[in-house]
């Protein structure tokens, strides 16, 4: 190769002649670099299927000066289309060492199959195929519940094999640590409520209905509903993303093959662990909630805090509390369901790992919005 | 106790797969494979990369059900077995994941000590102490404490090896135990699965690329191939290297030579 530094770098340039009538001489020069783009080869295929058929295509790269993978993609292509034309090119003319790669390149057994075609479908089929993996996943799911169900019987039957400090480190991640997000929402959600109810009631005058309202809001559903969303973000993403890693690395097999339940070793802590938190997550989120009603009720409609707590204890009774940490323990069990089938359910990749993650918060999400309608409907018409 | 009497048989057969179909879905990775691992053989799973060697190794520790075809251990065929029996085979099995897939959230020690625990009555104090053994075998005296994570990759399949070693089973499941090792310690590697065969006369089944390793250990292999799904070769590396009658198994075993 020429000193570049003799020679001034010109760009990539390519040029053709026909020496002889049937034969196609393409004369390469210049700096190629990937930098500068890779030339066209449009003015080779309209002179190849041109008037005078070419038999022969020979090279002359004397005066390229350097050159990287964009010549070794361009001749690539040109010879691609060579080849269509049924003719092979001479590549005597070309640098010894692009010779060289293109003939490494040419070594390559073709691409083998891989059972995946090419899945370049309308939108009609990949509607049809997004509902088919839908319906394939049903009875995975129902599959999934069945073993929780029976790993929950070797439980209860003391068979149930996983270590005690799995169980409180989770329920200390999910438990304690939750805290300040739970106070935060329920108090924000306490203090909506507080307010927007009480800008009507004021108009009767009967500003001391903030209790009511806010009492029974928050324990009946949105104490339970909030931390049930919060707990979806927080804990059923981590759950999927902590099985999911296991799955890629391997160590869920590796339980497996030594007989030991992923289901009793891993599955059930963390759905115990929620079992056992959420009820009190949920009675923590109501007072938190009562407390704003409070703040709102006192500062602005100057309201004692004795009347208050007395209209608030007037207002509820065990039930209205039993009811709320019942849809908040439900909605517990539904998002460590989730979570650990997303994550059991995961693939072999980092890329799997995000998408179950993602998947495991809207799957609890959508379980809990079906589960606080039923419950609400139900615990309606029993008239609880 | 009376004298066995019996002829010296063949050396028995230990795992026999028949007309063994694997798939994906409905992509096959290899289509009716059949052969033999006699007890006490190590026994080589050879083939390019991709060609299915992981996923047959799945298929015989029971983790993937074969898309046709039988798998025995002894005379017992594994997927038609009842779960309490596939339990029972699947104690005697040790397993070394390609990706070592030690338990993250544990210590090496305790990795170790998790099927002791299981499936023994030992006491903690000597579960320590066979923990120790364990670790100093494949020389990690010293790293009981440590995380996965704190560890190198070379190390985590060392890892890995002890654990697959705790309950001294009968059979030993390794994928590409070397890989990622230096040439010494990959070199040691080679004899702890000599010794572990000798001492324990366990069975061990390889997946390996490493044609030192195959040809140190190996006695007995099946070569799977890529292009046609199905296996080209069985038998003694050794003799398959010079008297192979496919060229594709000659050039592997001569690292492309032919
Ligand atoms: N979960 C999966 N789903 C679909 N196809 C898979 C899956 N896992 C592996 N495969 C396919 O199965 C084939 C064999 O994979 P396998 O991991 O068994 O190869 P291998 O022989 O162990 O390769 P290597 O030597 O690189 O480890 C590959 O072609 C791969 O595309
Ligand atoms: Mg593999």
């Amino acid at each position: 190769m020429t000193n570049p530094a003799d020679t001034p770098i010109r760009q990539a340039s390519v040029g053709y002649t026909q020496p002889e009538a049937d034969c196609l001489l393409v004369r390469l020069a210049g700096s190629w670099t990937l930098k500068e783009g890779i030339p066209s080869i449009d003015e080779f295929s309209r002179r190849i299927t041109g008037k005078t058929p070419i038999r022969q295509i020979r090279f002359d790269g004397r005066d390229i000066t350097r050159w990287d993978t964009s010549l070794l993609a361009f001749l690539t292509r040109l010879m691609g289309q060579a080849r269509q034309q049924g003719m092979t090119p001479d590549l005597d003319g070309l640098p010894e060492g692009v010779r060289r790669l293109l003939d490494l390149a040419a070594a390559v057994p073709p691409k083998q199959n891989t059972g995946r075609g090419d899945t370049q479908t309308g939108m009609i089929a990949q509607i049809g195929a997004i509902t088919l993996e839908y319906l394939r996943g049903a009875p995975e799911m129902v599959r999934f519940l069945g073993e929780v169900t029976l790993s929950f019987g070797r439980l209860l039957r003391g068979k149930a094999q996983f270590r005690r400090t799995d169980l409180l480190l989770i329920i200390q991640d999910v438990g304690p640590q939750a805290l300040p997000i739970v106070s935060l929402i329920s108090f924000l959600v306490g203090l909506i409520v507080a307010y927007m109810g009480a800008v009507q009631l004021a108009q009767f005058g009967a500003q001391i209905y903030i209790a009511n309202l806010v009492g029974i809001g928050m324990v009946r559903e949105m104490g339970a509903l909030m931390t049930g969303i919060i707990m979806a973000g927080r804990t059923g993403a981590s759950f999927a993303a902590q099985l999911g890693t296991m799955q890629v690395n391997e160590e869920i097999d590796a339980f497996r093959t030594l007989g030991i339940s992923p289901m009793d070793f891993l599955v059930m802590p963390r759905m115990l662990a929620l079992i056992f938190v959420m009820p009190l997550l949920t009675l923590y989120s109501d007072l938190v909630g009562m407390l704003a009603g409070l703040l709102v009720a006192k500062t602005t409609f100057d309201i004692g805090t004795f009347e208050y707590y007395h209209q608030t204890v007037h207002a509820l009774d065990l039930t209205q509390f039993a009811v709320g940490i019942s849809k908040g323990t439900t909605y517990g069990i539904l998002i460590a369901i989730a979570g650990c089938l997303r994550g059991m359910q995961c693939g072999r990749s980092a890329q799997a790992v995000g998408e179950a993650t993602t998947s495991a918060v809207v799957t609890s999400i959508l379980f809990i919005v079906v589960a606080a309608s039923v419950l609400t409907i139900i615990y309606q018409q029993l008239g609880i | 106790m009376t004298p066995d009497l019996k002829p010296q048989a063949q050396p028995e057969a230990h795992i026999t797969v028949r007309d063994l179909t694997m798939a994906y879905g409905d992509f096959v990775i290899q289509h009716d494979l059949n052969f033999m691992v006699r007890r006490g053989d190590i026994f080589i799973i050879m083939g390019g990369s991709g060609c299915g060697k992981s996923t047959l190794l799945r298929h015989l520790i029971g983790l993937k059900p074969p898309a046709k075809g039988q798998v025995y251990f002894d005379d017992i065929s594994f997927w038609e077995a009842e779960p309490e029996e596939q339990e029972t085979i699947k104690r005697g099995f040790g397993m070394l994941f390609q990706s070592g897939a030690l338990w993250s959230s544990l210590t090496l020690a305790e990795n170790v000590a998790l099927p002791l625990g299981e499936y023994t009555g030992l006491s903690p104090a000597e579960i320590g102490e066979i923990v120790s053994l364990k670790l100093a075998l494949v020389g990690l005296a010293g790293f009981e404490e440590f995380y996965p994570a704190e560890i190198s990759g070379g190390m985590q399949k060392r890892a890995g090896l002890a654990r697959a070693m705790a309950l001294d089973p009968d059979i030993l499941f390794f994928d590409e135990p070397s890989a990622g090792l230096d040439p010494i310690s990959s070199r040691r590697l080679d004899d702890l699965i000599l010794e572990l065969r000798e001492s324990l006369g366990a069975t061990i089944v390889v997946v390996t690329h490493e044609l030192a390793s195959i040809f140190t250990i190996g006695n007995n292999s099946v070569f799977l191939d890529p292009e046609s799904r199905t296996m080209i070769a069985g038998g003694d590396p050794k003799i398959l290297r010079t008297e192979s009658a496919d060229p594709k198994v000659r050039s592997f075993l001569n690292r492309g030579e032919p």
